[in-house]
């Protein structure tokens, strides 16, 4: 084996059709993002899923720890003033 | 981290699959929960990217623009098949390389049903039909197994296996309808592929090592035994349409447990091929190694070329 490096990993986001969301697909390995792109069509678009690609190298990507979840997530639990079902109206109030 | 702890977490963890909750890459894990993940996306991954190279063997030989364009196709899909779930496989923390590595060094194993010769075009059917076939009965469960990227590679395999199917099925029937000698041509496919495709859904119950652990982590859902029942009670009909005779004198309907009883599987075959004594198994390691050694002057070149662009991007920002 040379002593060569090795081609980075990119995350590939597909938007399926206009009005959505892109929505991540996968990974794969490419020399650089045009090749990423190339790559993606052929790896995660070959049946018509998608109109527009995004293409981004892994180590770019700062991800939450889940063992932080609880002191992420869990201050939300307790917010029910953020939902409409915590405020009494009465039933006759229409169209609220 | 002191045992008890490990302990709890273990019983969390499994409670957690249990409860049908997804176990992501970041999550803690048992380390055999990793390893043996990694093991059987990666044995998964290897076969799909081995099984390009029987089929690849008649693509330039297709009877036709039709049937070239669908092995072509479907020879794609399995490349596709491969790349999902090599990075799925990354996501527990092995490289590529890694991974290439173990395949190429004859570390990891493949489905060893690849180990058999694609002699005549009726053997491209015969794969499509029994051993795509096979292939859905063993995956279809696994779109819903507990480690989320492998459960998500599988929803998009199964969805493009169904084609793969049905081209081979295809190509069994046009050979059946065909001259006395297309006939036999298919016939003499079915003869050479039933019995590999039966031992492709693995070992009996009573050889099998890993299932109850692999039945808890949902990377099983039925045994192997239970699978290739279901394989062979799906196929038989198919074969009598094709007016195919299944080459098994033992086998016949049991209307008691309305399913097909059928012959003694020869396991020291399949144990001889697995070991690395089958038709093609030095072959097929050949051509793999050969592609991968003979296309490092090219990943080499594309990478350079990567870095000499990304240099010139940032001198002109300075
Ligand atoms: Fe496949
Ligand atoms: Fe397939």
């Amino acid at each position: 084996m040379s002593n060569k490096k090795n081609w980075p990993l990119w995350e590939v986001f597909v938007r399926s059709k206009n009005g959505l969301e892109h929505r991540h697909f996968g990974s794969l390995h490419a020399a650089d993002a045009e090749m990423a792109l190339e790559n993606a069509r052929d790896v995660y678009t070959r049946r018509n899923e998608g109109v527009s690609i995004w293409v981004v190298e892994s180590k770019h990507i700062t991800a939450s720890n889940p063992e932080h979840n609880g002191e992420l997530f869990e201050p939300a639990q307790d917010k029910v003033y953020r939902h409409p079902t915590f405020y009494d109206l009465p039933d006759d109030v229409k169209h609220m | 981290m002191s045992e008890e702890q490990i302990k709890n977490l273990e019983e969390q963890f499994e409670a957690r699959i249990a409860r049908d909750e997804k176990i992501e890459p970041k999550d803690w894990m048992p380390e055999k929960y990793r390893q043996t993940h990694i093991r059987q996306i990666s044995q998964h991954a290897h076969s799909e990217i081995v099984g390009m190279l029987p089929e690849g063997n008649w693509i330039t030989r297709a009877p036709s623009l039709r049937r070239k364009v669908a092995l072509l196709a479907k020879v794609q899909d399995e490349a596709g098949h491969g790349l999902y779930l090599y990075s799925a496989c990354e996501t527990l923390g092995i490289s590529r390389d890694e991974l290439y590595e173990q395949l190429h060094s004859g570390k990891a194993k493949y489905s060893s049903i690849f180990n058999y010769p694609t002699v005549t075009w009726a053997d491209i059917g015969a794969i499509g039909w029994l051993v795509d076939g096979a292939a859905i009965i063993n995956q279809v469960p696994l779109c819903s197994t507990s480690f989320g990227p492998y459960a998500r590679a599988m929803v998009r395999v199964c969805k493009e296996e169904s084609f793969h199917q049905r081209q081979g099925y295809e190509i069994m029937l046009k050979l059946c309808n065909g001259t006395p000698e297309q006939k036999e041509m298919a016939q003499d496919a079915l003869n050479r592929w039933w019995w590999p495709s039966l031992m492709m859904l693995g070992p009996t119950d009573d050889m099998s090592v890993h299932t109850e652990q692999s039945m808890k982590w949902k990377l099983k859902r039925k045994t192997n035994d239970e699978l290739r029942q279901q394989f062979i009670d799906q196929t038989v009909p198919q074969a009598d349409i094709l007016g195919l005779t299944i080459p098994d004198s033992d086998l016949k309907w049991n209307e008691e447990r309305q399913s097909y009883d059928f012959g003694e599987i020869d396991w020291d075959e399949f144990w001889q091929v697995v070991k690395g004594h089958g038709p093609m198994n030095n072959a097929r390691m050949k051509a793999r190694v050969g592609a991968w050694e003979r296309g490092e002057w090219v990943r080499d070149a594309a990478m350079a070329h990567a870095e000499k662009q990304q240099e010139r991007k940032n001198k002109q920002v300075v």
